[in-house]
């Protein structure tokens, strides 16, 4: 199995502080990978640069072998930012196409993929409807369903499951997994342990450093605890 | 692909935004019309009060389109001219002309005062020419023998003939101002919307979703250009035909030049607008920049003769879009000159615009290094 993403010794610093400090990650192909940690970590900032938005201040990112930021890459990449990015004076139909035709998709597929991610974030009702009018969680599921937009071999999801009832919360994790299985890798942030149990492998990260990393049962047995929000306490005691 | 894409989206935008789009319609033509009201009501005759001067004096003064107010008596001469609304009094001591200018309009002054020597200088005319002809006369009597002597003509003061290489007697200050205004406008307009493109962008969170697709920096520049430039071109082609057409503007030259002209320095606003907006953090931001960049722009327009200026003054007029278009659109409709005056001009522009396209590409290089 190849790397997907691949993050080598990235350290990124805003004037003198310091928000990320040496960090390692490898996702591989298919794998659902988590980063985990309290808001103010670290974890948006190593998601942008994975992405090639912001640029690291040492090391370098490689995504589907090629080095960020890459075009080329862009095209195989879904991304779902923390803060919901949509143009909220045209309807959520208007919002899919705009960013469909973005892609190399034709005309069929675009409309095929609209189709399918809108009904995949249950929102084919209110397509017609300005995304102004949308509850926070409508707005969040209609970025998910644009980070899914052009069926990304890479999806790298920000906070996906914010604000956003359990119901659709299981019905976006099932997807989630069904797009493991056809061989998607899946990079996503949370802080909410619950998820975290559900990816195949995690890193944890506090002040911009990773404090320990693994899969939820490794990391479990190694802390010697049930849950992993004491794997979170302890390995963050351990680092400091 | 994605160019058209981006552009699509806008004009989708933009049409739904029914303000935006009103204050870029309409509101130039308002100011057009404003301004032109405001400059075009004709040459007030001045109202002259004169007390103790002779009678032709007041025939001369009125044949030069004065109204004259008699007065009689002696009377205070500062208050009268407050109380009757005289623009000027004009008296005489011993054997001098006084005259009490107001004031109020420098150049009413300046007329009423070549308008009272003018008419002091015909009566020492009519005065000598009368003077000479009874001076003929007594000669004729003493001595006979001259009596084919003729008599004097008295009127052979030579006519003054004007000809005009730029306007007529008719052109007003407007005439010369009008064609710098539509210029303006469209430049402030254009500027004004296209200012909050990038920024809007940015404030949403959306210019960072762009550079997560493949779209090119170039792609986003050009995208904004060409759908903002549609809007842009309308509102140049509704501004020109409306002060041409309705107002009835000077129009010596060629309109198609007019059009050129002006779609040439809306594309330049667009683009300074555009660049512009990658560096204001919001809209307050982006207002900032109309003080700095634009009033500027139409002090060395050309309603304030640039030549003229200190030479640290002209440098920076040499540096503004707007002089260079406020040149040519005057060489085109109050000069009525052809297209081989304006394109050194019309390439200048061209190459601000570009520059500030170029710039803009950079300028998203913040987002995105590639």
């Amino acid at each position: 199995m190849g790397i997907s993403i691949d993050v080598k010794n990235i350290s990124k610093r805003f004037g003198k502080k310091d928000v990320l400090q040496d960090i390692d990650l490898e996702v591989a192909d298919g794998e659902i990978y988590g980063l985990i940690g309290p808001s103010g970590s670290g974890k948006t900032t190593l998601v942008k640069m994975i992405v090639g938005m912001d640029r690291p201040s040492a090391g370098s990112v490689r995504l589907l072998d090629k080095k960020v930021p890459d075009l080329t890459v862009l095209e195989n990449i879904g991304y779902m930012a923390q803060a919901d990015a949509l143009y909220t004076d045209l309807t959520g139909r208007e919002n899919l196409q705009f960013f469909s035709s973005l892609f190399s998709l034709n005309k069929a597929q675009q409309k095929e993929r609209i189709t399918y991610v809108s009904d995949l974030v249950n929102l084919t009702t209110d397509l017609q409807k300005k995304v102004s009018t949308y509850s926070g969680g409508m707005k969040r599921r209609l970025s998910l369903a644009i980070a899914l937009i052009q069926d990304p071999q890479v999806i790298i999801l920000d906070e996906p499951t914010v604000g956003i009832d359990p119901e659709l919360r299981q019905t976006i994790w099932k997807e989630l997994m069904r797009l493991k299985h056809s061989g998607k890798t899946i990079l996503l942030t949370t802080h909410i342990m619950d998820e975290a149990e559900k990816c195949d492998r995690l890193s944890m990260i506090r002040d911009g450093k990773i404090i320990t990393s693994g899969s939820p049962k490794s990391l479990k047995s190694q802390y010697d605890t049930t849950n992993l929000e004491d794997v979170f306490l302890f390995a963050g005691r351990e680092s400091q | 692909m994605r160019v058209f894409a981006l552009a699509k989206r806008i004009v989708i935008q933009m049409l739904r935004d029914k303000r935006a789009l009103a204050l870029m319609m309409i509101a130039p033509l308002f100011i057009i019309t404003i301004l032109h009201y405001l400059f075009s009501n004709e040459d007030v005759t001045p109202r002259v009060g004169v007390s103790h001067t002779n009678d032709s004096f007041i025939e001369y003064l009125k044949e030069q389109d004065v109204d004259v107010v008699q007065y009689d008596e002696n009377m205070k001469l500062k208050s009268t001219i407050e109380d009757d609304e005289l623009d000027a009094m004009v008296t005489m001591e011993d054997d001098n002309y006084v005259i009490i200018l107001k004031n109020e309009q420098t150049g009413t002054s300046k007329a009423i005062e070549m308008k009272v020597k003018q008419s002091i200088a015909s009566i020492q005319k009519e005065k000598q020419t009368s003077e000479l002809s009874s001076f003929i006369e007594e000669i004729k009597q003493m001595a006979p023998q001259l009596a084919q002597l003729p008599t004097l003509a008295p009127e052979d003061i030579p006519e003054v003939e004007k000809v005009y290489v730029y306007g007529d007697e008719e052109t007003t200050f407007f005439d010369q101002l009008a064609p710098i205004f539509v210029s303006f406008f469209v430049f402030f307009f254009v500027f004004i919307i296209s200012g909050i493109a990038i920024l809007r962008e940015r404030t949403s969170g959306t210019l960072e979703r762009l550079v997560a697709t493949p779209i090119k920096r170039r792609d986003i520049v050009f995208g904004y250009i060409l759908g903002y430039g549609l809007f842009a071109v309308i509102q140049t082609l509704i501004v020109v035909f409306y002060a041409i057409r309705v107002l009835d503007i000077i129009l010596i030259g060629s309109i198609w030049h007019v059009i050129l002209i002006n779609l040439v320095i809306a594309f330049v606003a667009l683009t300074l607008g555009t660049l512009l907006s990658a560096f204001a953090n919001s809209e307050f931001q982006m207002m900032q920049f109309i003080p700095l960049i634009i009033i500027p722009q139409i002090f060395f327009a050309g309603i304030i003769p640039v030549d003229t200026m200190e030479n640290w003054l002209q440098f920076i007029a040499k540096c503004m879009p707007m002089y260079y278009a406020g040149n040519a659109i005057v060489d085109v409709m109050y000069k009525g000159l052809g297209f081989e005056y304006i394109i050194i001009e019309l390439f200048i522009l061209l190459a601000f615009g570009f520059s500030f396209m170029l710039l803009n590409i950079l300028a998203l290089k913040k987002y995105r290094r590639i």
